[in-house]
Formats: C-alpha cells, sequence, structure tokens
C-alpha cells in the first residue's frame, strides 16, 4: 500500500520496438510497386474523360501512344488560353504535327510491332468533335487506324 | 581465446525505416493506379488522293442513318430518339426478325456450328456528327452502337453454346463475329446544319 507513484521519477516506459517497422514500409513499398505503373507524362491540359460501358483494357503498354486534348491547367491557361488543346508527350502541339508525330512513333518501334501501334485518344468529354475529327483524319493518313476513345466504367444501372 | 569473445558489432538499422519510406514516397509520387481502359475502334484507311470518291451503292433499307446534330440531338432514321432508345433500335435493325421491307436484307450463308441461316450482313449503321457535337454526346452513341453488337453476340452464345461468349474458344467466336460483324460507317467529315 501507499507504494503507487513512488519513484514515479526515475522508472522509464518501455521503448516501443521499431525493428519491424522497416518491413512493414517495404510491404507497403512492393505493394505500390506491384500496383501502379509510371505516369505517362506531365499533364498540361486537363481531362475529364467520358463515361462508358463497353470498354476494352488497353495492354501491352509500349504499343500505345497517347494523344491528349483539354483545355489548358491552370498554370498554362495565361499563355495558351482556354480553348481546346493538344498535347503530345510533354508539350503542346498542333493538330498539323500529329502525322508526323505518328510516324516518327512508329519508326522508333521495333518493326514487327508497328502494325500493332495503337493511338490512345484520351479527350475531355466537353471537347467539341471539330478537333476530335481533325486528329482521327490525321491519324487515317498517318495509317494509325486502331484508335481508342479511353473512357472511364460507368455502371450500367446509373442513368445517362 | 579471446578471440571467441569477441562479438560482430551489430548493424544500426534504425535508418532503414527512413530509406524505405523515402522510396514508398518515391513511388507513390511518380505512380498512377488507373489502368487506360476505352473504346477500341478501327479507323477506315484513308482516300488517295487521286480517287474519284463514288458512292457505294448500298440498298436504302441497309443503312441505319444515325445522325448527331451540334445541339447533341439524336435523329435516327428520320425520328428524334434519346440516347437509351438507340441500343434497342440498333438491334432491331441489326436483328431484323421479322424481316420486315424496311429493315435490312436477309441472305441465307452456311456458317460453321450454326449451318445455313439467313444474315443480315449487308447491313450499316452509318453514325455522322456535326463538327460541334460535344465529344462526351458522341462517345455515348458509340458505346450504344458497340453495346447493341455485344449484346447480341452475347445472346447468340448463350442461346447456341448455353456459355458467355467471352468464354468461347476462336472458332466459334470467328463464327459468332461473323453472325453479327461490326459495321459502324463513320462519314467522311461534313458541316451538318452546324453553325460554325
Amino acid at each position: 500500500m501507499g507504494k503507487f507513484n513512488k519513484n514515479s521519477s526515475s522508472r522509464e516506459l518501455p521503448t516501443i520496438s521499431t525493428a519491424s517497422l522497416p518491413d512493414i514500409i517495404f510491404m507497403l513499398l512492393f505493394f505500390f510497386m506491384a500496383t501502379t505503373q509510371m505516369k505517362e507524362v506531365d499533364f498540361k491540359v486537363s481531362i475529364k474523360e467520358p463515361k462508358a460501358t463497353e470498354l476494352e483494357a488497353l495492354e501491352k503498354k509500349n504499343l500505345v501512344r497517347f494523344i491528349y486534348v483539354g483545355t489548358p491547367t491552370d498554370k498554362y491557361r495565361g499563355v495558351y488560353g482556354s480553348e481546346t488543346r493538344v498535347q503530345l508527350d510533354d508539350a503542346f502541339a498542333d493538330v498539323s504535327q500529329i502525322e508526323d508525330y505518328i510516324v516518327a512513333q512508329r519508326a522508333a518501334m521495333n518493326e514487327y510491332e508497328q502494325s500493332l501501334l495503337t493511338v490512345a485518344l484520351r479527350v475531355d468529354e466537353d471537347a467539341k468533335m471539330g478537333i476530335v475529327t481533325d486528329i482521327k483524319q490525321a491519324l487515317r493518313r498517318a495509317y494509325a487506324l486502331k484508335i481508342n476513345y479511353v473512357s472511364r466504367q460507368r455502371d450500367n444501372s446509373q442513368a445517362f | 581465446m579471446s578471440r571467441n569473445k569477441r562479438r560482430v558489432p551489430e548493424i544500426n538499422s534504425s535508418s532503414m525505416a527512413d530509406i524505405s519510406f523515402l522510396l514508398l514516397i518515391f513511388f507513390l509520387v511518380t505512380t498512377t493506379m488507373v489502368v487506360n481502359k476505352g473504346l477500341a475502334r478501327r479507323l477506315p484507311p484513308p482516300i488517295p488522293p487521286d480517287q474519284k470518291t463514288e458512292d457505294l451503292k448500298v440498298k436504302e433499307r441497309n443503312v441505319l442513318v444515325v445522325l448527331l446534330n451540334s445541339d447533341n440531338q439524336l435523329m435516327v432514321q428520320r425520328e428524334y430518339i434519346s440516347v437509351t432508345e438507340l441500343r434497342k433500335k440498333a438491334k432491331e435493325f441489326i436483328v431484323n426478325a421479322n424481316n420486315a421491307q424496311d429493315m435490312p436484307e436477309k441472305k441465307a450463308e452456311e456458317v460453321q456450328f450454326f449451318g445455313e441461316i439467313p444474315l443480315t450482313r449487308d447491313h450499316v449503321i452509318s453514325l455522322q456528327n456535326d463538327r460541334t457535337t460535344s465529344y462526351k454526346a458522341y462517345i455515348e452513341v458509340q458505346n450504344e452502337l458497340i453495346a447493341a453488337y455485344n449484346e447480341l453476340r452475347e445472346e447468340l452464345a448463350k442461346s447456341k453454346f448455353g456459355v458467355s461468349y467471352a468464354e468461347l474458344d476462336d472458332d466459334r467466336k470467328t463464327a459468332i463475329q461473323y453472325i453479327y460483324p461490326q459495321k459502324i460507317s463513320e462519314a467522311e467529315p461534313k458541316n451538318y446544319g452546324g453553325n460554325k
């Protein structure tokens, strides 16, 4: 009795062992390494893809080239305005550059893979079809006929 | 003798957590979770400049005209409809169950696994849009048309083979694809009733 609080100043709390912390973090690290992919580019245009149900996954990253279409992000709006713009790789581009870009990209691929090239169009849902039609025409001229309209999954039950 | 008593000094591993944290954060920043998915389509090859654009002779009953104007309104066979009705309309058109006069012609053909059955292989769905049509509306229409074909193929696979279309082997898939070929044609771009 009365022993409580005696010597409380000299008594120390046992330290929590942190020996397993690296293991836990490594586990997290491997999880993220396995489930994620490297970002293709920095976005200079803001894109909200439309929703659709009949989607096919874009497999084989090395066979896919992206064309981004959307309005410039806030950072670039001052210079490039708020009109719908095209982004190829890391830079703004004009529709007239697409043909050359695709031809150059295809030339850089292995010969046996060239016919498998898929062009993925990541287009903002508010974009007008005019620019998309121009891009499609450019792709036809470049003989890049396999295209993919990147979309987000929509639940079937969800109303329009 | 004294050697046996000497111990290897332990490596201090307290900074290990920091290093792995750093790596973790690096991967979090440079990677994305999203797997890109989308509607796969195929563009028609370009028309050579010296070639005269001949109008392909397609009978009127074989064409389902889908128009999408600058106000994102949908017109199918000269009737305004909503996007939700399009899938049903397209399926009716492709199948032509009652052999109606204003729907695609049926020709009997021999197909592997199915024997001789009447097919509407000559049908075309012609999709035309304006330059000011919104991309969202266009994708919705494309999606409904692809969905119509996918549903038809699925139904046929279920009724004939009793399994889902995706589980069929390549021969059977080809047979079904032959019966319901995806024929969505997009017109050469024009300016339809739009004030640009």
